[in-house]
């Protein structure tokens, strides 16, 4: 049998195990690329014979999500992570040191077609970088120590099932439990209370918490449960003379979690995968779903097996299937679905797209998900620490939750600290907390700022860490990186900006064209070739950018640049090289406040104008 | 029966249930610029030349849906120069080279240029190095020149009945992809006299030996602007569609 027919095979079997069913094709395409290093045309080819779709339709998958590849990729296939923590962990020193100890560079393949590396967006490690992914497998803490056996283990072919367990070891890190991590709810105890008390009255202890997504945008989730519950009017308009058709509704558990900085849902899925399951089913109980999903991050594939172990055991002590816990027609299980390299898949709409087998573009809104989801049917997609906060709110009450935390934002949130701290790990706090309460605890000093929210978030600066924790003031999904003064905001921005550029989706014209421009607008800055007219500019398209592009990543991609253009005008004009235009004012002068707090006055310190 | 209003540049404009705010406007005889739309298919929502104020909030015209009361700005200096940016931003992104393309004067992104007043290019270029398909004998596929409006995708699907063309890649890197095994164009069914062929609002997708057949200056958007040509054309369709 020659290679293409045996190759057909494969993939051809892949396809028929998934049932053909073509909106599992992402799946069946992380399958063909883990047992053929790449989906190659002919793999694509076949896909779309077998499933009877186009090839385009396979083709343009392939080519959206980072983890697969149309060209073939080492047997061992190793990827660094690029964010700003691994970064500041020292990740590209790490990195030249393995690309010299394996004779390879990035993005390449080594000629025996062992291995390859190349560099990837947040692996959510970051308080335990610098990290990396070999076959999609995180590794922690990388040293040159480890790297060497990791090398050793590459240059003897060992399988990767037989690594040592040691190196793919991932911390929890928890440093400050309040009321949700500090009363784990018991298997089955949320799921009883919903059956003792009916869907009305948990409807309310919902409503009462006031309980708000954790995802970080902050809608209420008892108003997106009931709206689900309530459903489209089309399905009051059944056709006359049949029975009123309950429409099938979904809920999905988004755990994409890409946003650089953010890893307590990582955490979460490791120690208390139980509870957002039991979330989930509470939810699914309230709204009349019989289908749930995990929308699993690729980046989290070591817990994959894990989970489906926590969904096994579930189903064998009845709280997940048909039946549940014996309640006649209380019907639910839930699927776990991965992803495969793509932040935009954590934008609720993009994640449904990806759930459907598609490239993780964003639908057009009105209608919203909750209405018209997955396959059009009425969704809920919340975050894993809503579905977590979710079920025990079902068990201890409304007002158990609600007790703690500001006006607009009741209960505790989890914040996942990582960057110049020596504790950075998981906190829960009440909101309301301040940035300087954090970062005492956290163990920072000489902070020159904060990153709130991760990249979409907001810059701090020293002067406002007065500022509190909640949706009235910092709203946040939980990321929280400290920098200290030793770190250039400059570069800081770069990161991001380049992050943002690489993982937008490319519907939109602001957001596909404007990243890239400003990708490049920073680097020219960056590299000293910048002018005056070129921070005018940075300014003005960010500020284009924001306002048009058609999602939240455009809407939130030029944050990284306004906040520090606006809280460092100095440290931007610094690094300009020539003025090509006259200004409105004083470049030089305006330095002067710079150069009194810095203390110097050097002639790197002046700036001559043109 | 009386219809609902909305307000477009404080003019009362009426609408029906389920018209977007971009079908309310033409079928009024109000401009909206547009690239990735045409009425005759879904709308897409991508361009974002059709960016309008409602209520305070960008939002695009063309997949909005219109409603009571909604407070609609349109034509002001500041979503003129936000319309100008996205033009100047397509003409960075691709290969747009208008005198030497046939395309010219009969060119959506050269007319919406003109019509927004557009005198430079502001931003730099991006040079991409697309692959060209001359593969077909009858179209010719020139991807520099794509605006990834899916104009062609969506006649192609919907009209052709054919699924010729598709987006891949992502991000700056998306490109314009053909449904066959080799990737071309000549290996697939689509024919010159198909909607997918003649539906490019640019000159990406041309039909060959047809190139001047009208000579330059005489041609649609030398005569017309913009905004009379869509009026013209899509009034009656949206008339159509609604009523
Ligand atoms: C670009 C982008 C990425 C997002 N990523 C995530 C994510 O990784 N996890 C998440 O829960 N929400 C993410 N969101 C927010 C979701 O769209 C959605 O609002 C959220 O999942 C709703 O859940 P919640 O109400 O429980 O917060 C993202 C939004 C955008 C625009
Ligand atoms: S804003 Fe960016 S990510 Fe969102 S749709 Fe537009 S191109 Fe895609
Ligand atoms: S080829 Fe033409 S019609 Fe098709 S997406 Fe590109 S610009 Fe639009
Ligand atoms: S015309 Fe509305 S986004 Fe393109």
């Amino acid at each position: 049998m020659d290679r293409d027919e045996n190759e057909r095979r494969i993939v051809a079997g892949i396809v028929e195990n998934h049932g053909r069913d073509a909106h599992r094709l992402l799946s069946m395409l992380r399958e063909v690329q883990r047992e053929l290093r790449h989906v190659s045309p002919t793999a694509q080819q076949t896909v779309a014979e077998t499933l009877g779709v186009c090839v385009t339709r396979v083709r343009a998958v392939v080519e959206f999500y980072s983890f697969l590849s149309a060209a073939p990729l080492g047997k061992f296939d190793i990827r660094i992570s690029d964010s700003i923590t691994d970064h500041m962990l020292g990740s590209r020193d790490i990195a030249a040191y393995l690309c010299d100890a394996l004779a390879i560079r990035p993005g390449d393949i080594r000629p025996d077609g062992r291995v390859s590396m190349a560099f990837t967006s947040c692996t959510g490690l970051c308080e335990q970088g610098p990290a990396g992914l070999v076959n999609g497998y995180a590794i922690p803490r990388l040293t040159r120590e480890r790297v060497d056996r990791i090398v050793e283990l590459v240059n003897h072919d060992t399988p990767l099932s037989d690594w040592p367990e040691a190196l793919f070891a991932v911390e929890d890190n928890v440093r400050l439990k309040d009321r949700l991590l500090a009363n784990p709810v018991k298997p089955g105890a949320s799921l009883e209370r919903v059956l003792a008390q009916g869907r009305e009255t948990i409807f309310e202890e919902i409503e009462t918490s006031q309980l708000r997504g954790r995802g970080g945008a902050g809608f209420n989730t008892a108003w997106k449960w009931r709206f689900c519950y309530e459903g489209p009017e089309e399905v009051a308009v059944c056709p006359p003379g049949q029975p009123a058709a309950q429409a099938e509704r979904y809920v999905v558990c988004n755990a994409d979690e890409g946003e650089p900085g953010t890893f307590k849902d990582r955490v979460l899925l490791q120690s208390h995968a139980d509870q957002v399951f039991e979330g989930m089913t509470v939810c699914a109980y309230l709204v009349g779903a019989r289908q749930g999903f995990l929308y699993l991050r690729g980046e989290y594939l070591y817990l994959h097996q894990r989970l489906e172990g926590v969904l096994a055991e579930r189903r064998r002590q009845g709280l997940l299937g048909e039946g549940i816990l014996g309640r006649k027609g209380f019907d639910f299980d839930i699927e776990i679905r991965l992803g495969a390299g793509a932040y935009i898949c954590g934008e609720e709409s993009a994640l449904i797209e990806s759930l459907e087998g598609k490239r993780g573009v964003p639908r057009n809104r009105p209608p919203y998900p909750v209405t018209h989801g997955y396959l059009g049917k009425p969704t809920v997609v919340n975050n894993v620490e809503t579905f977590f906060a979710a079920a025990a709110i079902t068990l201890h009450g409304g007002e158990w939750f609600a007790s703690v935390g500001t006006e607009k934002s009741k209960g505790t949130k989890l914040l996942s600290i990582c960057g110049d701290c020596s504790r950075p790990g998981i906190y829960e706090y009440p909101f309301g907390v301040t940035i300087s309460r954090i970062l005492d605890d956290c163990g920072a000093d000489d902070t020159l700022g904060v990153q709130i929210g991760g990249p979409s978030g907001m810059f701090i600066s020293d002067k406002e860490f007065g500022r509190k924790l909640a949706f009235e003031d910092l709203a946040t999904g939980g990321s929280f990186i400290v920098f200290d003064r030793t770190r250039d905001v400059l570069e800081i921005a770069r990161n991001f900006t380049h992050f943002f550029a690489h993982e937008s989706c490319g519907f939109c014209t602001p957001c596909r064209v404007g990243t890239a421009l400003l990708k490049n607008l920073l680097d020219k800055i960056g590299d000293g070739h910048g002018a005056a007219g070129d921070l005018a500019e940075l300014s003005r398209l960010g500020r284009f950018v924001r306002s048009t592009s058609h999602c939240g990543l455009g809407q939130t991609a030029a944050n990284p640049i306004l906040s520090t253009l606006e809280r460092y005008p100095e440290l931007y004009q610094k690094r300009l090289k020539t003025i090509d235009f006259e200004p409105g004012f004083d470049l030089d002068g305006a330095l002067a406040i710079a150069r009194r707090l810095s203390g110097r006055d050097d002639e790197n310190a002046h700036l001559t104008q043109t | 029966m009386t219809k609902p209003f909305l307000q477009i540049d404080g003019k009362p404009i009426p609408y029906t249930a389920g018209q977007t705010i971009m079908e309310a406007a033409t079928a009024a005889g109000i401009y909206i610029p547009h690239l990735c739309h045409n009425p005759e298919f879904e709308p897409h929502g991508s361009c974002k030349l059709c960016t309008v104020k409602v209520n305070g909030r960008n939002c695009s015209a063309c997949t909005f849906p219109a409603a009571d009361g909604q407070d609609v700005l349109n034509d002001t200096a500041e979503l003129n120069e936000l319309r100008r940016t996205v033009t100047q931003l397509l003409f960075v992104e691709g290969n747009h080279l208008c005198p030497s393309c046939e395309k010219s004067g009969n060119c959506q992104l050269q007319a919406a240029a003109y019509f927004l007043g557009m005198v430079d290019a502001h931003f730099p270029f991006f040079y991409p190095a697309r692959e060209l398909d001359g593969s077909h004998p009858d179209i010719l596929l020139d991807r520099d020149r794509c605006i990834f409006c899916e104009l062609c995708v969506r006649a192609s699907r919907d009209v052709d009945g054919k699924n010729v063309f598709a987006i891949g890649g992502r991000g700056i890197d998306s490109r314009l992809i053909v449904n066959s095994p080799s990737g071309k164009l000549a290996d697939t069914p689509i024919a010159a006299t198909d909607k997918a062929a003649r539906v490019c609002p640019v000159g990406a997708i041309l039909v060959k030996r047809r190139g001047f057949e009208v000579p330059i200056g005489e041609r649609l958007y030398d005569r017309h602007t913009l905004a009379e040509e869509s009026l013209e054309r899509e009034e009656p369709i949206v008339e159509s569609r609604h009523d």
